[in-house]
């Protein structure tokens, strides 16, 4: 069909069907995106009434105290929220220079494609593996291997407060260490698609500047796919915070705070998968008001990521 | 080593989630009350007639293993009955069979008054009877050391917090001529809400005189790691050298951990074998409602922390056909399933109990309509 006919015959050519069918596809598209954010504010609105009745009796102390009884009624969870920040703290100290490098790596052309094809598709695999698997693994794996590291690091650093304890096995340092190999491959991926998706005539242009292939990642691809670098990493400390099983069973589930990474700590998502099999009554909406205390954190951790991008992305 | 995966009912969860995730587990299963052309059927093997009969309980890990045992063999004599069981916990268990998703629910602590109340009159009284006695152990990992022997103050100490080395010599005392190392005890405990950490604590109200934190599901640990499930704490004594911990006795032997001595009521040390834990149950007067406890048990022989878990039945069951399946495997679980019960590392019940409790059976009922 020639472009020139068809521009002008289109408005008498198209059919009532084909018409309705367009309508129809926007109203079902439509009720699917706002059919997600319902059911988002479905589970926050459950979670908040649930919650109610600690929120009464606690308040915000709630946030700032430690100590978590259930026979004596008595809530907090500071423990939790610190040891949930920390974890996912390490796990992107480790998993956002690995994760954009190898990016990096594989969006250039270092590599034959027929070698760098099944690399990024392995590195896409490690997201495939169920949570419970990281968790086994990091039992019977990972903590008798770091184990040995830590003592040392406990023996010839323990004045910095951070590797004051002898670890126990179990601990922040692996919790934060398993996640950190979850989050890798979306950090990997997402910066991998961002960096591909920088228009080549930017990079050719760099390049008839006279830039360096150097100058050219660093000053030109790297701000450009900054955006979408930073929303990779924005999903990937979305799924630290929530993860729940490997953290569970690696952690430690003590509850109690203390500087180093090497001692055992609880994270919000471990408390709610410990506890809330067996709670009841008042420690139920306690377990809520936790679990609507992390929703609060994701919800800062979106807006700040959404601020960083419009304060520092390339303007194209 | 299989870590349960079970997929714990959360509360929020609005019933269109639960129908979009699958979750198979929240939704109430309406009995489908298969009419009763299979009534005759007897613990004899089945001739392959009749209806198969689907039975589903949930409740306690502890017990897991030989339930997911009993029912497997039971249903190798009896093709059509099938009881599937779900080890989310004793207290999501006692839920569950509270809101009537279930055929039967299991707990490793007796009723509370207000939970019977909350069962509706229509389904009549809960029944509650014991199936099997499980016991605790303290198992360990400590290389060159294969019969840890622990007193009172020893245990005590080591659970508050009090008892940080292997040689202290609180520990030492009661292990002549064995090399304790200077090495800090890793104390593991269960991290999520248990009927172990219940019958461990309300053994350690009565033992040790200086344990404040009481006795629950889940209470507050001043020391150690904790692990989610029976198996997890029994992986992580597994991984960690020095490490010692509370797990029900058959995941210990399961994975050959070394189990310690423990010093009972009367002052003997006592090893954890189902002998010397069965002790612990004979001769205690049981009431009506079956809820037997034996904190810390009067028997110079009887191993310390012993306890008893329960089946939760209906009364009056929406599906008599199913119930009546379900006490007759009951009665065949006493009986012949006392052999997988030895096998596991658990404890059969005396035999003056069997018969108290067949004796309760019988009020269920089972041919109603």
């Amino acid at each position: 069909m020639a472009t020139s006919t068809s521009r002008t015959a289109m408005p008498t050519q198209r059919s009532n069907s084909s018409r309705l069918l367009d309508k129809g596809f926007v109203w079902v598209t439509g009720a699917f995106a706002i059919g997600v954010g319902l059911v988002l504010l479905a589970i926050a609105y459950r979670v908040g009434t649930d919650s109610l009745p600690a929120i009464q009796r606690f308040g915000l102390g709630f946030l700032a105290t430690t100590r978590w009884s259930v026979n004596d009624e008595v809530f907090g969870a500071l423990t939790q929220i610190y040891g949930t920040l920390v974890t996912s703290f390490i796990a992107l100290l480790i998993a956002v220079p690995i994760g954009i490098g190898v990016a990096l790596f594989l969006s250039e052309d270092y590599l034959p494609p027929r070698i760098k094809q099944p690399i990024v598709f392995l590195i896409e695999l490690l997201a495939a593996i169920p949570s419970v698997v990281y968790g086994l693994w990091g039992i019977f794996v990972l903590i008798p291997l770091l184990r040995p590291f830590g003592i040392w690091l406990n023996a010839n650093f323990g004045w910095i407060p951070i590797f004051s304890t002898a670890p126990a096995g179990p601990g922040i340092y692996a919790a934060g260490i398993i996640l950190s190999i979850m989050i890798l491959p979306i950090i990997a991926a997402i910066s991998r698609d961002a960096l591909v998706a920088v228009p080549t005539e930017i990079r050719q242009a760099a390049y008839g500047l006279g830039a360096t292939r150097w100058e050219t990642i660093f000053q030109i691809i790297l701000p450009a796919a900054f955006s979408g670098i930073v929303g990779g990493i924005m999903l990937a400390l979305g799924r630290a915070m929530g993860e729940t099983m490997a953290v569970t069973m690696v952690i430690g589930n003590s509850n109690s705070i203390d500087l180093s990474i090497l001692s055992q700590g609880s994270t919000v998502s471990s408390l709610l998968a410990n506890q809330f099999a067996e709670a009841g009554g008042l420690q139920v909406s306690s377990l809520m008001y936790a679990a609507l205390i992390l929703f609060g954190l994701t919800l800062v951790v979106n807006v700040l990521a959404e601020l960083i991008v419009r304060r520092f992305s390339l303007k194209l | 080593m299989a870590f349960s995966l079970s997929a714990t009912c959360w509360r929020f969860s609005v019933p269109a989630i639960a129908l979009a995730l699958g979750l198979a587990s929240c939704t109430p299963q309406t009995p489908s009350a298969p009419p009763s052309t299979s009534t005759g059927s007897s613990p004899a093997p089945a001739s392959g007639g009749g209806a198969t009969i689907s039975i589903s309980g949930a409740g306690a890990t502890a017990p897991n293993p030989l339930y997911q045992r009993w029912f497997q063999e039971y249903n190798k004599q009896n093709p059509t009955v099938q009881i599937s069981y779900d080890s989310v916990g004793s207290g999501a268990g006692v839920k569950r069979f509270l809101d009537q998703t279930v055929d039967f629910g299991a707990s490793d602590a007796v009723l509370k008054p207000e939970e019977r109340s909350k069962l509706p009159s229509a389904r009549g009284s809960a029944i509650q009877v014991p199936t099997t006695g499980v016991f605790i152990v303290f198992a360990y990992n400590l290389d060159g050391v294969d019969n840890l022997k622990l007193s009172r103050e020893a245990f005590c100490g080591i659970v508050d917090g009090s008892v940080k080395t292997w040689n202290d010599p609180k520990i030492v005392k009661d292990n002549a001529g064995v090399t304790l190392p200077n090495e800090p005890i890793t104390f593991v405990h269960r991290s999520d809400g248990s009927g172990t950490t219940d019958i461990f604590t309300h053994h350690l109200v009565k033992a040790c005189p200086n344990w404040k934190a009481g006795a629950g599901k889940t209470i507050e640990w001043s020391t150690g790691t904790g692990a989610k499930g029976n198996e997890g704490v029994s992986a992580n004594i597994q991984q960690t050298k020095g490490a010692i911990g509370y797990t029900e006795y058959s995941y210990a032997k399961q994975i050959k951990l070394k189990t310690a001595t423990l010093q009972n009521k009367a002052g003997t040390f006592v090893p954890p074998t189902p002998d010397a834990a069965a002790k612990a149950l004979s001769g205690v007067t049981v009431p009506a409602d079956y809820a037997v406890k034996v904190p810390d048990p009067e028997a110079t022989d009887a191993y310390p922390i012993v306890s008893l878990t329960w089946m939760l039945l209906y009364e009056k069951p929406q599906d008599p056909a199913k119930a009546k399946a379900l006490t007759e495997f009951l009665k065949w679980a006493y009986k012949d399933g006392k052999q997988y019960a030895d096998e596991l590392g658990y404890l059969p019940l005396p035999d003056e109990l069997v018969t108290k409790v067949s004796g309760t059976l019988d009020t269920i009922k089972v041919a109603a309509k």
